[in-house]
């Protein structure tokens, strides 16, 4: 199953559903292009919601990381949502964890831009 | 490739310089993966270890060129898997990919997947070969059978 990405609106963040694999072609250069069509737009609060990811490959996680940096130097910030176990284990194995700011919980990554 | 006294061959195949034989490569190695006797969890690791090293033969070794092969060859011997993977690229000095991990390169957009290799299997060799080409060797040891 190759990326399927959503995108909705809660409040004034930006969250994106993310589901299937995430990986060189097809599926990091989707998540590339959602990212920066939201960064040109304006768009500054955005939580990508991993939950339904079953596999980053590096290539992934490179987007994932280009995301990152490219809405802060917007001035913007990007949250990453539900982690599935693999994925959290491989940012913690790339020490990337720390990195962002992830969280458990919808609700409470929604108040947490305000 | 020779196999070593005592190994039995699991898979031997040359893929095409393209994405999809990052996919086929993958699956075939995940069969002999199952076969070799590996949970889902190490089917797993082996999986991302074998995507990564693809990605590298085709990409960064071969460049796409459909001209060029990446060999794969499985075998498995004395509770040794052993996946070795050989492109026809011009290679490239271990010492000078830069470490992911340091602090100066964590932000950086690519130059994981070596790493990764490394972090799911239980050994990882690059060797460059003659005439032109980088082998790599991933190893993961079976548990034995209670």
């Amino acid at each position: 199953m190759s990326v399927k990405l959503n995108t909705r609106q809660v409040g004034d963040v930006t969250v994106i559903d993310v589901s299937g694999r995430i990986t060189l072609g097809e599926g990091s250069s989707a998540l590339r292009d959602i990212l920066r069509d939201l960064v040109a737009k304006g768009q500054k609060k955005i939580l990508l919601n991993l939950g339904d990811v079953s596999y980053i490959d590096s290539s992934g996680i490179g987007e994932l990381v280009s995301g990152f940096t490219t809405v802060a130097n917007q001035g913007g910030t990007l949250k990453l949502l539900g982690l599935t176990k693999r994925v959290k284990d491989l940012l913690q194995i790339t020490k990337l964890y720390t990195v962002f700011d992830v969280r458990d919980d919808e609700a409470d990554a929604i108040r947490s831009f305000a | 490739m020779p196999l070593a006294p005592g190994d039995e061959e699991l898979l031997e195949q040359d893929f095409p310089s393209t994405l999809e034989s990052v996919d086929a490569a993958e699956s075939r190695i995940l069969e002999a993966a199952a076969k070799a006797g590996f949970d889902e969890d190490e089917q797993h690791r082996i999986g991302m270890a074998v995507r990564e090293c693809m990605v590298n033969a085709v990409v960064h070794g071969n460049r796409y060129n459909r001209n060029k092969h990446v060999h794969v060859a499985v075998s498995v011997s004395n509770n040794v898997f052993r996946i070795r993977i050989r492109d026809e690229g011009e290679g490239f000095e271990l010492e000078e990919v830069p470490d992911p991990l340091h602090e100066n390169n964590l932000l950086r957009h690519s130059g994981r997947g070596l790493f990764l290799m490394g972090a799911f299997m239980d050994d990882l060799k690059v060797r460059k070969v003659e005439p032109h080409g980088t082998e790599v060797t991933l190893v993961k040891h079976v548990a034995p059978q209670e």
